[in-house]
Parts: structure tokens; C-alpha cells; sequence
């Protein structure tokens, strides 16, 4: 989920990898570092845990042709045009088979590989799963521009895209937008904007059954895009990091 | 004899036919080796006086076929270069591939550049012609990065500098994304080198007219390097080098003046290196520095180089002054 507040905007993730039924990890970092003032939270709907892996390869794809962007005109893409093209790739691989071609932009064999593996190992698994799109991954981008402020993109697994103030994903939403529509005001402080963010992490874990034990906050900023805080209710037994 | 081979060179010029004795050759070749040279040299009043108008432009006319036949021998090879030198899938008979060697030509006629490797930074600079007023100078960079931690100049045909550039910049972000980390100098340069070897290999396509220069510091031992590569695809490691105009010059100063240096002397060393071909002042000259600790390429402001150049001036002064200074007591 996502909240802008007055010049900058918060996003929130769960921290939960996890397979079928099995929790692989609970410390997942599903936030990306887009550029230095720009985030990309990146989750997959339950139920499509194979193609999550997809969904973190096109952010990744996405990142570095962002990067490109900057090499190239000497001045970082802006949250706007960051968004429009994500949303671009997403509208694309939607009418593709999955075995995706390769773009002109960056080259992504490993991503293509992953597809097809993906693809194959569904036609096989196929009882759980809900959708063939080797994309079902649903996108929040927050960036911080100078001439334009904080902003917040929403971007569906099927290419929708909108600019909000709050969105969220998952099962989650149903229980955080509605806490979000009661207690959002415009121009909030970042202490409000966390106080806001807490309520919705509150509700999920009181009434989502398979709630996420963690999640992490970052904020971006005129300063950049960085970790604000985790919201941890259990601790990995081992040390390892994310 | 001097007489009798200048005929023969001028004859061979106007390719008259029959061009007088063949054992003439070798004093002619070394007469238009001198010829050609005298540009560089000090006889540069003569050089002018007959490269103008009034005296018939002889010398620069006479200068011209003289420049090739230096590397071959006379009127075979004026008629053999036709044969050879059109496609660049063709050898010549003795193995030269003309294409390739008048691209190096193409990089001789560009801007001087220099690349100067410290112990703890990397140093560019560029010799930059005057820009007319009208142009914003900040469009017609000549420096480039290439990712973070590598940066690029090069000296020949800007435009293809502008493709090489981009497809360089696109394999560093495409090495990113599939191997999860920064290029190393040595992969960008050994892909560039690759890029501009492919086009002396094709059918229907000319190589590209420049060599680069490439520095920066790899991404986890923070090594700094400096590569050189050239139209015909090779490249190689240097810890100081020149490319474009009067590159040999440039390269003279550097094997006298080179030791290893670190931050503030290295960028002295390479700015002091390009003055030599280069008419001293902070517009002309393009510098960019990385170092170990930050990343990204820093491109020094015309004050900043300005600064410098005082300073190199002011050092030189001294030296003079104090090779005078003893030869006045004795």
C-alpha cells in the first residue's frame, strides 16, 4: 500500500516469500530501489507464488532501462514517464504468449528463460492457479520529482494505470483502502502518514486470516528514496539477511 | 642524386609515365617522408609560403599524393590501392586492410585526447575547438559516461562516436540485469573493441572512424584502468595514452614525464600533457576525473582547469628560471 503526503510518499510492503503453503521467508524485500528518489513496490495476487519471481525479473528490467534513461540524456526519467512505461511493458506482455520476445531496450535472456520455465511448470500445477499472464504483478511506484512533488502510481497486472494518493494491493486492500478513505487527509505530515499506515497494517493483522507477520515502510523524499522502518511481529529464527 | 629522386617524385606525383628509374625509390620515398613531415617541423615558414595561392599551392598540392604514397611505394601501389582499398573485405596483397587504415587516418584528424591512470583516480581529457558563440556547449560533450563507474572519450568521426556510445551504454546496463553486476572496465572495452572489429568483417558497412579511450574502476577491487581501442577492433591496457591529433607528440611527453601519481597530480600530468598540442586555457581543454571514492565522473569547470593551467604554467616558469639560474653564475 501507499500513501502521499506533503512532499514525499510511503510506501508499505509485506515481507512474506511465500510458496503454496510453505512461508519461505518472512524478512523479503518487495520494495525496489527504481533511482535514487524513485520506489517500486512489486506483489503478485495470491495464488500466482511461481510467477511473483516473474514479477520481480520485470521490475529489475525495468530499473535498468530507467538507469539507461539517465546515462543516456544525462537527466533521470521522471516518476510520470517511469510509470507510463512500466505500464507500457506490462500492456505488451499482456498479448504476448509467454514465451516473451526480446525488446530492442535491454536485452533479458534470463527473464525469457524464466517465463518458459514458469509457463511449463503451471501447465503441470495448474490446480491452484488463477491466471496464465506470465505478468501478474501489480505495481505501486512512488517517486519524488523536483518540479512536481511526491506521486504515487497505480498499476494493475493488466496495464492500468492511474496517479493516486493511496492505493494498495492484495487481500489487504479491501480492509487498508477502506481504513485509508476514513483517515486520509491531503498535505499530511510523515508521522501522520506513518500513524495512517500502522491503522491499515492493524486491520490486516487483526482481520486477514492469513495475515503477514512483517512489513516494511520506505519513504521517499526531496532527499531520496530510502527504509523508514519494519513492522515485525516474528522474528526469522536464523540470522540470515534479506 | 637529390636532384634526379626530386624529379622522380614529381613525376610519380603527376603520374607521368614512364616515372624515370625504379632505384630512385628509396631516395624519393624518404623525399616525401621529409615532405610530408615538414607541416609538424620547424621549417614552418617555408611550408606556408608554398602552400599558398601565389606559389601555385605546389607544396600542399605536391602533399597530398605524398601522404599515401608513404605507406606504399609509388605508382603500383597508387594503382593496386584502387583495387584494394574500396571494400573492406578485401586484404591487399600484403596484408593491409586499407579501410581499416584510413579509419586510423579519420582518427588522426580528431581531437587530441588524453587518458592519465593514478593510483587512486582516472583522468580524461579532451582537446576542445573553440565553440562558436551561438552553440551551447553543454550538447557537445565529448566525455562521456558510461555507467557510474566507467567513462569514455574518443577522438575521430563524433557521429559514430554517438552509436558506439549508446550501444556501450546499453551492454552496461543489459550486464546489469542479467549478471546483477556492474560491468569491469575490461568487458566494456573488450565489447566496444568487439562492436568496432564486427564492422571490419562485414560486407557493405565501413568500420568506425575513432578510437576511444576508457576508463574507470572496477566494481568490487575499485582498480582504476584505462583502455585504448582503435577502428581495426584491438585494445589494450595503458597507464597513460593519447589518441587523435598529434597523439604521438602527446604520447613522447608522457613516456618522458610518467610516474605514478595520485588525485590532484595525475589530473596535473594529463592537462600538462594535452598543453603540449594544445593552446593553453580553460576553453579549450575538457577534463573529467573519477576517483576511487565517489562514483560517477566529475567534469571539471572551466574555472577549476583554468586554476590548473596557472599553476602548470607558473611551475614551468620556475624550472626555466632555475636552468637559467646556474648557467648565469658560471
Amino acid at each position: 500500500m501507499g500513501v502521499v503526503g506533503k512532499g514525499f510518499a510511503i510506501v508499505a510492503a509485506d515481507t512474506s516469500a511465500v510458496h503454496s503453503i510453505m512461508l519461505h521467508k518472512n524478512n523479503e524485500d518487495k520494495i525496489m530501489l527504481l533511482d535514487s528518489h524513485k520506489l517500486v513496490a512489486a506483489s503478485g495476487e495470491p495464488g500466482d507464488r511461481y510467477f511473483e519471481f516473474g514479477g520481480l525479473i520485470r521490475v529489475e528490467y525495468v530499473q535498468k532501462n530507467v538507469s539507461l534513461y539517465k546515462f543516456r540524456n544525462g537527466i533521470p526519467l521522471t516518476t510520470a514517464a517511469a510509470a507510463n512505461f512500466t505500464r507500457g511493458e506490462l500492456a505488451t506482455a499482456l498479448r504476448k504468449l509467454s514465451f516473451a520476445s526480446v525488446r530492442p531496450s535491454v536485452k533479458t535472456p534470463m527473464a525469457f528463460s524464466v517465463d518458459f520455465l514458469v509457463s511449463v511448470m503451471f501447465m503441470i500445477f495448474s490446480t491452484l492457479i488463477i491466471d496464465q499472464n506470465p505478468y501478474s504483478v501489480n505495481i505501486l511506484m512512488a517517486g519524488y520529482d523536483n518540479e512536481s512533488g511526491a506521486s504515487l502510481y497505480y498499476i494493475d497486472y493488466i496495464a492500468t494505470l492511474h496517479k493516486v494518493d493511496k492505493g494498495a494491493f492484495g487481500y489487504g486492500s479491501y480492509f487498508s483502502l477502506s481504513t485509508m478513505d476514513t483517515h486520509y487527509r491531503s498535505d499530511m505530515s510523515v508521522g501522520e502518514a506513518i500513524e495512517l499506515v500502522d491503522k491499515c497494517i492493524l486491520e490486516i493483522r487483526s482481520r486477514l486470516v492469513v495475515a503477514p507477520p512483517n512489513f516494511v515502510i520506505k519513504i521517499v523524499d526531496k532527499d531520496g528514496a530510502r527504509d523508514y522502518a519494519w513492522r515485525q511481529s516474528v522474528q526469522d529464527v536464523t540470522t540470515a539477511a534479506v | 642524386m637529390l636532384a634526379a629522386s626530386a624529379v622522380y617524385t614529381t613525376r610519380c606525383s603527376l603520374n607521368k609515365s614512364p616515372a624515370w628509374t625504379e632505384t630512385l625509390k628509396e631516395c624519393s620515398k624518404l623525399l616525401a617522408l621529409h615532405h610530408s613531415r615538414c607541416g609538424e617541423s620547424r621549417l614552418h615558414a617555408v611550408y606556408k609560403k608554398y602552400s599558398k595561392v601565389e606559389n601555385g599551392g605546389v607544396l600542399l598540392w605536391f602533399h597530398q599524393p605524398m601522404k599515401s604514397e608513404n605507406e606504399s611505394k609509388v605508382s603500383e601501389k597508387a594503382r593496386e590501392m584502387a583495387r584494394y582499398d574500396r571494400a573492406i573485405t578485401v586484404f591487399s596483397p600484403d596484408g593491409h586492410l586499407f579501410q581499416v587504415e584510413y579509419a586510423l587516418e579519420a582518427v588522426r584528424k580528431g581531437n587530441a585526447a588524453v587518458g592519465v591512470r593514478g593510483t587512486d583516480t582516472v583522468v580524461l581529457a579532451v582537446e576542445k575547438k573553440s565553440t562558436p558563440k551561438l552553440q551551447d556547449s553543454r550538447s557537445a560533450r565529448k566525455i562521456v559516461s558510461l555507467d557510474n563507474h566507467v567513462a569514455l572519450a574518443c577522438a575521430g568521426l563524433k557521429a559514430d562516436a554517438r552509436v558506439l556510445i549508446n550501444k556501450a551504454r546499453i551492454e552496461c546496463q543489459s550486464h546489469r540485469l542479467t549478471l546483477e553486476d556492474p560491468v569491469t572496465v575490461e568487458y566494456i572495452t573488450r565489447y566496444i573493441a568487439g562492436l568496432q572489429q564486427k564492422y571490419t568483417q562485414s560486407g557493405g558497412v565501413r568500420p568506425f572512424g575513432l578510437s576511444t579511450l576508457i576508463v574507470g574502476f572496477d566494481p568490487y577491487s575499485r582498480i582504476p584502468s584505462l583502455y585504448q581501442t582503435d577502428p581495426s577492433g584491438t585494445f589494450s591496457a595503458w597507464k597513460a595514452n593519447a589518441t587523435g591529433r598529434n597523439s604521438n607528440s602527446i604520447r613522447e611527453f608522457l613516456e618522458k614525464n610518467f610516474k605514478e601519481t595520485s588525485s590532484q597530480e595525475t589530473v596535473k600530468l594529463a592537462i600538462r600533457a594535452l598543453l603540449e598540442v594544445v593552446e593553453s586555457g580553460g576553453k579549450n581543454i575538457e577534463v573529467a576525473v573519477m576517483t576511487r571514492e565517489e562514483s560517477g565522473l566529475r567534469q571539471l569547470e572551466e574555472a577549476e582547469i583554468d586554476t590548473i593551467v596557472a599553476e602548470i604554467e607558473a611551475e614551468k616558469a620556475a624550472a626555466e628560471a632555475a636552468k637559467k639560474g646556474p648557467q648565469k653564475d658560471t
